[in-house]
C-alpha cells in the first residue's frame, strides 16, 4: 500500500516560524563569519561549495559543447586540457569531498546525537577558513592561466613537462586538505564523546555510522596527499625530487602516494550519500532499516577496504602482475559491503508503506544509478577488462555513475529531506519531484552512451574524436543539457522557498531522528534541554506514542 | 518547542549550570571537555604519523635502490651535531613533562620555569639545525640549488670524512643519487623543523598565558595536549636521527 505523500504540515493560517532560531538569534555579517555554531558553519560551507560546483559545472558544459562535433573546433587543445583539469580538481576537492561532510554532517551530526555543538567549534570554523584559503589558490590558478595536468597531477608531466600553475593548484589542495582533516577529527571526537544520555552506538542513526566511516578516511588518508603535494611543489621549485626519473626518482611512487589518498577519497564521495539514503529509505517506507547492524558495519568495512585497493588505478602503470592480482581481488571485495547496503535498503522498502516524496524519488534514482556504477566497478576490477577499458570513456561513465548519479542524487535527497529543518519551510513538492525525474533522465542520457563509447575505444581527455563516435556524443551532450535543467530547478525554487515556502513545523515527515524532535529551524544550542534517548533508532511506534503524549499534554 | 528557553549562549550556560569559567558552553562537564580535546589531539597526531609516513615510505624505497649513495650522503653529516640535537630534544621532552606535572599540581612558578626551559631547548635545537644546514650549503650538498658530486666521485676531496670512513668513489650516476638522499634529508628535517617552529611559537604564547595564571587554576587541557604534540615531534626526530645520520657508521 502506498500513498503519494507523507507530509503533514501545521495549519498554515496559524503556524509561525519559531521566533528565535539559529538563523536570527544573532545578526550581521560578523555574526556569520565568526560564528562557532555548527549549523551556521554548515551554511557557510553550503554557499562556498555551491559556488565551486558552478565553476566546475561551467567547465563541464564547455567540455560537452566541444565534444558535440568530432573536430576540435570550439576551444584549442590546451584550453580543453585546462577545462577538464579544472572540472576535475574543483569537483573532486572543492565540491564532492567537502559538501556532504561539511554541510550535511556539520548541520546534522550534533542534532542527531543530541549534542549542543560539535566537540571543537573553533576548529570547525578554522576548517572553513582553510577551505576558503585553499579555494582562493584554485581561483588564482584558474584566473591566471589554469592547469592542464588533469586532477591526478601525473608525474613527471606535472613536475617537468607543463608550464601551467601546478604549484598554485597543489597548494590549494594541500591547504583544503587540512580542512578535511580537521572536519574528520571533529566528527570522530563528537561522535565518541558528545552523544546524549542513552544514545548508545547501536541506537545511532545509520547516517552517523556513515559519517564516522567517512571521518576515518579523512583522518588517515588526507595527510598522505598533503605530503605528495608538498613533494610535487618542491620538485617543481627546486628541480629535483623523488618523482623525477631523470635523476633516479620514481614516478610510480607518486602514483602510490596519490592513490593511497585518492582511492579512499572516492569513498568519501559516496559514504555520506549512503548515510542519507538510509535515513530517507526508512522514513519514506515507515520501517526500521532492515539489518541495521549489517548496514552500520558495512560502512566501516567500506572505509577499511578503501585503504587496500588503491593500486587498481595503476594496473597499466607498471606494477607487478602479482600485486595487480591481489589488488584486483581486494577491489572485488568492496562489492560485498556495497551490495549489503543495496540489498538491505531494498529489503527495507519491501512491504513498507512507501511514499513518493521528492527525497524518496532521488533515493530510488540513487539505488539504480549507484548499482550500475558499482557493478561497472567490478568490471574494471577485472584485470583483463581493465586493460581494455582503462583511460577510456567507460571509466568516465563508471565514476560519474557513482559520484554524480550516486552521490549528487543522495545529496539532493538529503538537501530536500532536511530543507524544512534547515529553513523551517517546505520546498514546492511538485517542482521537486519534477527536478528529481529530470535529473535521473538527464543523467542517464548523458553518461550511459559513454559506457558504449568507452567500450568501443574512445579515449578520455581528448578534444576531438573519430566521426563514427558522433551520434553517441550528441546524445551525451543533449543529456547534459537536460541534466543542467535538473540542477537549475532546485537552484531556483529552493531560495524561493526560504521566503515563500509553506511553514514546515518541527517534524513534517514524521521521522524518528532526534533532529526532528526539536523546532525548525533549531535553536543556536539545538535543544532547550539535552534529550534522553530511550528507544532504538527508527522506532516508529515510539514516535506515534510520543506524538500522542505531546498532543494530549 | 519552547521559545522561552531561547537565550544567548552565555545566559543559557550561566543560568543553568554551576561550572568553572573555562568550561565551554556545549560540554556538560569539565571531564567531557578534557576527554574530547585530549582524544582530538591523539587523532591529530595520528594524521601526523600518516603525513610523515609518506616521507618515510619514499625514504625507504630510495634507500633500498641507492644504498651506496645513501651511505656516502650520510657520512657527510656530523654525528656529533646529530647526537647533541637528539640529547637537546630528549631533555626538552623531560622539561615538557615537568611542565605538565607543574600545571596539574598548580605550581605556577615552576610551570613558567619548565616551559621557558623547553622553549630554550627548542630554540637551541633549531639553531643547531640551522648551523648544520649552513654547513651543507657551504659544502655544495643542497640538491637543485647548490649541489656538486665532487665529494662522492672523489671522496679524497673531503679529507675529514675520507680519513674516518675511507669511502670508495661512486660511479657518476650513483653519485647523482646522493642528491636523492640530500633531497629527502632536507624535506624530512625541514618538515620536522617546521613542526618545531610551530611548537616554539605556541610555547611562547603559553608562557604568557601561564604568567597570567591560566593553567594553574585547574584547566590543564591545553598544556597536556601541547605536551603530547611536543613529545610527538621529539619521537619523529628519534626516528630521523638513525635513518639519516647512522647509515653504515660501523666501518
Amino acid at each position: 500500500m502506498s500513498t503519494s505523500t507523507l507530509v503533514t504540515l501545521p495549519d498554515q493560517s496559524t503556524a509561525k516560524i519559531p521566533k528565535v532560531n539559529f538563523l536570527n538569534q544573532e545578526n550581521g555579517l560578523l555574526s556569520w563569519i565568526l560564528t562557532l555554531d555548527h549549523k551556521r558553519i554548515a551554511i557557510l560551507y553550503l554557499i562556498t561549495t555551491v559556488f565551486f560546483f558552478m565553476i566546475g559545472g561551467a567547465a563541464a558544459a564547455v567540455i560537452r559543447l566541444e565534444l558535440l562535433t568530432p573536430a576540435g573546433d570550439l576551444v584549442a587543445a590546451d584550453t580543453y586540457n585546462k577545462l577538464f583539469s579544472i572540472h576535475g580538481i574543483i569537483m573532486v576537492f572543492f565540491f564532492l569531498v567537502p559538501i556532504a561532510p561539511a554541510v550535511l554532517g556539520n548541520f546534522l551530526i550534533p542534532l542527531m546525537i543530541g549534542a549542543r555543538d560539535v566537540a571543537l567549534p573553533r576548529v570547525n570554523l578554522l576548517s572553513w577558513y582553510l577551505f576558503v584559503i585553499g579555494g582562493c589558490f584554485e581561483l588564482y590558478m584558474i584566473i591566471f592561466g589554469g592547469v592542464d595536468t588533469g586532477w591526478t597531477f601525473t608525474t613527471p608531466l606535472s613536475t617537468h613537462y607543463v608550464n601551467t600553475h601546478v604549484v598554485g593548484a597543489a597548494m590549494g589542495i594541500f591547504i583544503a586538505g587540512f580542512s578535511s582533516i580537521l572536519t574528520g577529527i571533529n566528527f570522530i571526537v563528537t561522535i565518541h564523546k558528545m552523544r546524549a544520555p542513552g544514545m548508545t552506538w547501536f541506537r545511532l542513526p545509520l547516517f552517523i555510522w556513515s559519517f564516522y566511516a567517512t571521518s576515518i578516511i579523512f583522518v588517515l588518508a588526507t595527510p598522505v596527499i598533503a605530503i605528495a603535494m608538498v613533494l610535487i611543489v618542491l620538485e617543481r621549485v627546486v628541480g629535483i625530487g623523488v618523482f623525477d626519473p631523470a635523476r633516479g626518482g620514481d614516478p610510480i611512487l607518486f602514483q602510490h602516494l596519490f592513490w593511497f589518498y585518492s582511492h579512499p577519497a572516492v569513498y568519501v564521495m559516496i559514504l555520506p550519500g549512503m548515510g542519507v539514503i538510509s535515513e530517507v529509505v526508512s522514513t519514506f517506507s515507515r520501517k526500521r532499516v532492515f539489518g541495521y547492524t549489517a548496514v552500520a558495519f558495512s560502512s566501516v568495512a567500506i572505509a577499511v577496504f578503501s585503504f587496500f585497493v588503491w593500486a587498481h588505478h595503476m594496473f597499466i602503470m607498471g606494477i607487478s602482475n602479482y600485486s595487480a592480482l591481489v589488488f584486483s581481488l581486494m577491489t572485488m571485495l568492496v562489492a560485498v559491503p556495497s551490495a549489503i547496503k543495496v540489498f538491505n535498503w531494498s529489503a527495507t522498502m519491501y512491504k513498507g508503506s512507501i511514499h513518493f516524496d521528492t527525497p524518496m524519488i532521488y533515493t530510488l534514482g540513487f539505488l539504480g544509478l549507484f548499482t550500475i556504477g558499482g557493478l561497472t566497478g567490478v568490471f574494471l576490477a577485472t584485470l583483463g577488462m581493465d586493460i581494455h577499458l582503462t583511460e577510456t570513456y567507460f571509466i568516465v561513465a563508471h565514476f560519474h555513475y557513482v559520484m554524480v548519479g550516486g552521490m549528487v542524487s543522495a545529496l539532493m535527497a538529503g538537501i530536500h529531506f532536511w530543507w524544512p529543518k534547515i529553513t523551517g519551510r517546505m520546498y514546492p513538492e511538485s517542482l521537486g519531484r519534477l527536478a528529481a525525474i529530470i535529473l535521473f533522465i538527464g543523467f542517464n542520457l548523458t553518461f550511459f552512451p559513454q559506457f558504449i563509447l568507452g567500450y568501443l575505444g574512445m579515449p578520455r581527455r581528448y578534444w576531438s574524436y573519430p566521426p563514427e563516435f558522433q551520434v553517441l556524443n550528441v546524445f551525451s551532450s543533449a543529456g547534459a543539457t537536460i541534466l543542467a535543467i535538473g540542477y537549475l530547478l532546485p537552484f531556483l525554487y529552493l531560495p524561493w522557498s526560504i521566503t515563500y515556502g509553506e511553514i514546515a513545523g518541527s517534524n513534517p515527515w514524521k521521522a524518528t531522528g532526534l533532529e526532528w524532535q526539536t523546532q525548525s529551524p533549531p535553536l543556536m544550542e539545538n535543544f532547550p534541554e539535552i534529550p534522553i534517548m530511550d528507544h532504538e533508532a527508527y522506532d516508529y511506534d515510539w514516535l506515534e506514542r510520543h506524538q500522542q503524549e505531546v498532543a494530549s499534554v | 518547542m519552547s521559545e522561552t528557553a531561547s537565550t544567548t549562549h552565555g545566559v543559557l550556560a550561566g543560568a543553568q549550570h554551576e561550572h568553572p569559567p573555562y568550561q565551554r558552553h556545549h560540554f556538560s562537564s569539565v571531564a567531557q571537555q578534557f576527554d574530547a580535546s585530549n582524544f582530538a589531539m591523539w587523532l591529530f597526531l595520528l594524521t601526523e604519523i600518516m603525513f610523515f609516513g609518506g616521507l618515510f615510505t619514499s625514504y625507504l624505497i630510495m634507500r633500498n635502490w641507492y644504498y651506496p649513495a645513501f651511505v656516502a650522503g650520510s657520512h657527510q653529516l656530523s654525528i656529533f651535531l646529530g647526537t647533541t640535537m637528539t640529547a637537546v630534544l630528549i631533555i626538552s621532552s623531560f622539561t615538557m613533562a615537568m611542565a605538565v606535572w607543574c600545571a596539574e599540581t598548580g605550581r605556577k612558578r615552576d610551570l613558567i620555569l619548565s616551559l621557558s626551559l623547553t622553549l630554550l631547548l627548542g630554540v637551541v635545537f633549531l639553531c643547531l639545525k640551522g648551523f648544520e644546514w649552513h654547513g651543507e650549503w657551504v659544502e655544495y650538498h643542497v640538491p637543485g640549488l647548490r649541489f656538486s658530486v665532487e665529494n662522492f666521485v672523489n671522496p679524497a676531496s673531503d679529507p675529514q670524512v675520507f680519513k674516518e670512513y675511507h669511502d670508495k668513489p661512486l660511479a657518476t650516476d650513483m653519485a647523482e643519487n646522493v642528491g636523492q638522499y640530500f633531497f629527502l634529508y632536507f624535506v624530512m628535517t625541514g618538515m620536522h623543523a617546521l613542526h618545531m617552529i610551530i611548537g616554539v611559537s605556541v610555547l611562547t604564547f603559553m608562557i604568557l598565558r601561564a604568567r597570567a595564571g591560566d593553567y594553574t587554576s585547574g584547566h590543564v587541557t591545553f598544556v597536556e595536549n601541547f605536551g603530547l604534540y611536543w613529545h610527538f615531534v621529539d619521537i619523529v626526530w628519534i626516528f630521523l636521527f638513525p635513518l639519516l645520520y647512522l647509515i653504515s657508521r660501523h666501518s
